[in-house]
């Protein structure tokens, strides 16, 4: 134990483990990192996001909600508000107008705040509470319709209320959008007063809870056991699928990178454990001779790398805690957010992948280490015995993938992430065996420069050492990989993840248009001097039947399929598929053909309601029924807050139905007043500004997107460890022949010709090798991880190859600038 | 017999052959001898005649193809290789061609390296006196490749000595130096040797270095043609 401390510091010292200690430090804190953000900050996400609900889980009825309701909230110790929800007219200066009145409880909003302003184009302010009892708060475009300013009264059903702000944010205004006026909030004590609730008034209750995760779940489990009909519980993963997805994927992306970094790291790690090995069979063999026994040897080594693992790990706990406190502050200045203390799992589990990579990927070459035969010490060449070392690997491996796996919390992405690499290492070996054997083959030494010497030198050493060359190759090859796929991925799948929201973004959707009102509107907007936006067709109908058989809501037990077919769909018409979606199955239907009606569906709504190609659907439109088969399948954003829908059918079967029109377009901030002018001339037309839900949402991505770049740096960091790795794993090898070569007289050009010749033929392979894995692993994680379209990236095909030759061509630069300083006398007896 | 007994090595009919490509050579046949304890032996004989191959033997590092070799009492080849490791390390001192410092340690750290492993709690204190035995008490904390030749061989005599061996084994101890330095080191080496009163087999094909053994053994062919001074077997 003594001794394998003082070898330790030894070894330290003379720079054998560094190595293999920054692999692990970064491995450990690239996991550790990410597991603390996940931990803290995702948690306080999570509950960020909610306030786009309002709460943590809200509950929706057309009838009050029964008082055990709110009992067991209290009993649970969660917090509770409510909100009741109606139409209603509001009038003023003799105006009247229809608003959304929301009346809520002064807990309101549980989640998120409410922003209010004393009056119109003034600065707002986060609000602590909703309107005070005998006031009403209007919202910007309700305030300006009916041309009121704060202290002017609006009356309200039986009652005239003093208007006490201007509502500027309501935070889970974003959700569902469709079919809202302008707001009225008032507070729900005052509601009784007005007498607006009467029998068959249309009125939703809302009833938000939120606090401990824990809590929330329990509750949410146990009212979703007690709904009846016309309730409905929402949470995120139901109410706000955007936001879902956006942090679904961050988490995705974090996992990604983390488990690349844990990965990249085992291969450096493997390779300078080789290294030091190599270094070491002549030291072991002269401890052989000096009378140590190889259970000896073993234990000596092996407790030398789990001190230096205990050490590197502990060190990288300190680092990833450190990497997470960064992350967490830069974050939590935008959220605003309180975060609960770090626990020390994450550390745990960083310490616990820490072991198991030095386990797995040095203790196979450290076993080889003691089989060192100690003859070895009169005759180099007998080396140590090769064999068992594939099993070990293969072992400490999986032992690895299952931990990531386990780590990450995603068997898919680890699985594709550790399934692609151990693919990767085997086929970059065998390519990189293959192609080196082509590029040093006598045909390609002829074509090339028979005439130098320096070229042929090269290609002859390519040939000699094909198979640790091989392994050389496919380790720069993977380094170059991981970095490569991290800048695509990172470049593309961030731009893609953008587009999906972009800052010009529709913020307005305009809904009910009657077909007489296009050519008037086309003309107001021409005379405001705005393009007037794509209009589309909506109508409204209900599914009764799929190939003949009718549905229910009874059908379905997943509770958006339920709430799909209870509610009416808005269907549409085009000729031709809609710019902005993408046909995934099937083909796009023949708008002239008039046979049997044909549709095309939205991806998901299939997924949902188990609807398939050339199924046969029926709706319910105005009274009379349309049935089609479905011919295609299309795939869409959601979140690109375009119009977008569900079922598109032929436009010769659907035009005779009654038709309204629909559409979304940007307002530039200084033609808002247009907007005011529009709702006059067109009153019944539905004006929704939907630009505050995309704001929340472009804020939650950007802090997801610094959160996952920090972590970036790691995996680079991981990927630049196996490069160099990979690069000093030949390099006493070569200085020992190039010492040698100058003792018989090779000149310095010769030398470092040979050297390049050699370096650059590996680079160029390595560098192809590398585009091709980064393309094909970034294609997969695309489709399969995060649902996004990546752009073509012809430019990787030079960039890549380019990147390995560079970078190789500078190593033999650097390389032989070395070997040159330094007197063979001495570079011979340095390497023994 | 007698000899025998007395005998600290005694090699009995040890052979060695490794096969090489389709054919087998035959690098040592039917070696017989006997080292008495206290006494200087020098194996002679043309490169490649086997005197590195018997060495080895000698010292248990290789495995003979046939044939026995006693060590201090213990017949080398019916232990394992772990404990013809742990016989090693109490019996046996090596001295190589080409020294086999550890690159990694500094000189007084391959020194304590023998002491170390065998668990000795003064492997400082006594492997800092063997080397300023050998006069390298300035150069404690030089690695090998700051040292010549001479020194590092001199480093290797220290770390040879300080676990008071009964038998070192050298292998052309001056191989690799200049006529100087490599007089020096033997100078020491027969200093120390008398001193301990070391048992010595030092293979060389330097003749006056080998007159200077009680005996030489001269082997030609992996055969000992001839064994001067006392007889063998
Ligand atoms: N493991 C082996 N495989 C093949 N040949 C071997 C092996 N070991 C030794 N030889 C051969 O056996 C012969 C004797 O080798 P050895 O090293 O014992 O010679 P030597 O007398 O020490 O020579 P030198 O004076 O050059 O050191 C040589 O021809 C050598 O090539
Ligand atoms: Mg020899």
């Amino acid at each position: 134990m003594r001794l394998a401390v003082r070898m330790l510091g030894r070894d330290w010292r003379a720079g054998e483990l560094r190595v293999l200690a920054l692999a692990l430090v970064v491995a450990v804190a690239s996991v550790t990192s990410v597991t603390f953000v996940a931990d803290r900050i995702w948690n306080a996400m999570v509950r960020d996001a909610h306030q786009l609900l309002g709460g943590d889980v809200s509950l929706q009825a057309d009838q009050p909600w029964p008082r055990e309701f709110a009992e067991e909230i209290a009993r649970r110790g969660l917090a509770r508000a409510e909100s009741v929800n109606l139409a209603s007219m509001a009038q003023a200066n003799g105006q009247s107008l229809l608003a959304g009145v929301k009346a809520v409880t002064d807990s309101y909003p549980l989640r998120g705040r409410l922003r209010s302003a004393p009056g119109l184009n003034q600065p707002d302010a986060p609000a602590p509470r909703g309107p005070a009892r005998g006031t009403v708060w209007l919202d910007e475009r309700l305030t300006s319709a009916l041309g009121v300013v704060p202290g002017e009264r609006v009356k309200l059903g039986n009652v005239q209320f003093p208007v006490a702000a201007v509502l500027t944010l309501e935070p889970d205004r974003g959700a569902n959008f469709f079919n809202i006026a302008p707001r009225l909030m008032m507070n729900k004590d005052d509601l009784p007063a007005t007498g607006l609730i009467q029998i068959g008034s249309r009125v939703t209750y809302q009833l938000l809870a939120a606090g401990e995760r824990k809590d929330v779940d329990e509750f949410s489990a146990w009212a979703k056991q007690r709904l009846g009909r016309g309730q409905r519980l929402e949470s995120l993963e139901n109410a706000r699928p955007e936001v879902r997805n956006t942090i679904d994927r961050a988490q995705s992306f974090l996992g990604l990178t983390a488990l690349l970094a844990a990965v990249l790291a085992g291969v450096a790690i493997a390779l300078g454990t080789r290294r030091f090995v190599e270094r070491h069979l002549d030291g072991c063999a002269v401890m052989r001779c000096l009378g140590a026994s190889q259970s000896r040897l073993l234990a000596l080594y092996g407790t030398e790398f789990l001190l230096l693992g205990l050490g590197a790990c502990a060190a990288g706990c300190a680092v990833g805690y450190a990497a997470h406190a960064l992350i967490v502050q830069w974050i939590a200045g935008i959220l605003q957010v309180q975060l609960p203390p770090a626990s020390p799992l994450p550390a745990l589990q960083g310490y616990l992948v820490g072991l198991v990579l030095l386990l797995g990927f040095s203790l196979p070459p450290l076993i080889q280490l003691k089989n060192v035969p100690a003859v070895r010490v009169m005759r180099r060449e007998s080396g140590a015995p090769r064999g068992g070392a594939l099993a070990a690997y293969a072992a400490g491996f999986a032992s690895l993938a299952g931990l990531l796996v386990w780590q990450a919390g995603n068997v898919k992405l680890g699985a594709i992430v550790v399934g692609g690499f151990a693919t990767a290492v085997v086929v970059f070996v065998a390519a990189g065996w293959l192609a080196l054997r082509a590029a040093a083959s006598g045909a390609v030494a002829r074509a090339l420069g028979a005439r130098s010497m320096a070229v042929r030198l090269g290609l002859a050493s390519l040939r000699r050492h094909s198979r640790s060359n091989a392994v050389q190759v496919a380790s720069l090859a993977l380094g170059l990989t991981a970095i490569l796929l991290l800048s695509i991925t990172r470049a593309d799948l961030i731009g893609a993840w953008r587009r999906a929201a972009p800052p010009d973004a529709p913020n307005r959707f305009m809904l009910n248009i009657q077909p007489d009102q296009i050519a008037p509107l086309g003309e107001f907007f021409a005379s405001n001097g705005i393009p007037m936006p794509d209009l589309y067709p909506m109508i409204r109908g209900r599914l009764t039947a799929v190939n003949g058989k009718p549905v229910s809501e009874q059908d379905y037990v997943d509770e958006r399929a339920r709430r799909l077919v209870e509610r009416e769909f808005n269907l549409s018409y085009s000729a031709g598929p809609p710019p902005h979606n993408r046909v995934s199955a099937g083909r796009w239907f023949d708008a002239q053909s008039k046979g049997a009606a044909e549709i095309s569906i939205e991806e998901g709504l299939g997924k949902t309601l188990g609807l398939k190609l050339g199924d046969a659907v029926t709706f319910n439109i105005a009274g009379e029924p349309y049935s089609a088969r479905i011919t295609s399948l299309r795939g869409l954003k959601w979140d690109s807050m375009k119009v977008n829908f569900f079922v598109i059918g032929q436009p010769w079967a659907l035009e005779r139905y009654p038709t309204s029109w629909i559409t979304s377009f940007r307002l530039a901030p200084q033609h808002e007043p247009l907007i005011n002018r529009l709702a006059a001339r067109f009153p019944n037309l539905t004006i929704v500004d939907v630009g505050a839900a995309l704001k929340q949402l472009q804020a939650v991505l950007d802090q997801v997107i610094v959160a996952v770049q920090f972590v970036f740096l790691f995996a680079l960091a991981a990927g630049l460890l196996v490069l160099y790795a990979a690069l000093v794993a030949t390099e006493d090898e070569r200085r020992r022949e190039a010492a040698v070569m100058r003792a018989f007289g090779a000149s310095s050009a010769q030398i470092a010709g040979a050297q390049r010749t050699e370096f650059a033929a590996m680079g160029l392979v390595a560098g192809l090798l590398a585009t091709v894995g980064a393309l094909a692993i970034s294609a997969v994680l695309a489709r399969r991880v995060f649902e996004l379209d990546l752009p073509a990236n012809g430019w990787l095909w030079i960039a890549g190859p380019l990147a390995g030759l560079a970078l190789l061509s500078l190593n033999a630069w650097l390389s032989s600038r070395k070997v040159l300083r330094m007197s063979p006398a001495l570079t011979l007896r340095d390497t023994g | 017999m007698p000899l025998e007994v007395k005998a600290l090595l005694a090699a009995r009919g040890v052979g060695k052959v490794v096969k090489s490509g389709a054919s087998d050579l035959v690098i040592l046949r039917d070696i017989d001898l006997a080292v008495m304890p206290g006494e200087a032996v020098a194996i002679v004989g043309a490169s490649g005649s086997g005197k590195s191959t018997l060495l080895a033997l000698l010292a248990g590092l290789d495995v003979p193809s046939k044939g026995s070799v006693t060590l201090d009492g213990e017949d080398l080849f019916a232990l394992d290789e772990d404990a013809r490791a742990a016989l090693r390390g109490r019996a046996v001192g090596f001295v190589f061609q080409s020294f086999q410092l550890l690159p990694a340690l500094d000189a007084l750290e391959n020194v304590m390296l023998p002491l170390e492993l065998a668990g000795r709690r003064d492997a400082e204190s006594a492997a800092k006196q063997m080397l300023e035995r050998v006069g390298l008490g300035e150069r404690l904390h030089h690695y090998p490749k700051h040292l010549s030749g001479g020194e590092q061989q001199r480093v290797a005599l220290a770390r040879a000595f300080v676990v008071e061996p009964k038998l070192l084994l050298a292998d052309e101890p001056t191989g690799s130096l200049d006529e100087t330095s490599g007089e020096a080191v033997i100078g020491l080496m027969f200093e120390l040797n008398r001193e301990r009163g070391t048992t010595l087999v030092m293979v060389t094909h330097d003749e006056q270095l080998a007159a200077r053994c009680g005996r030489i053994i001269r082997l030609v062919g992996g055969r000992v043609e001839s064994s001067d001074g006392r007889a063998v077997a």
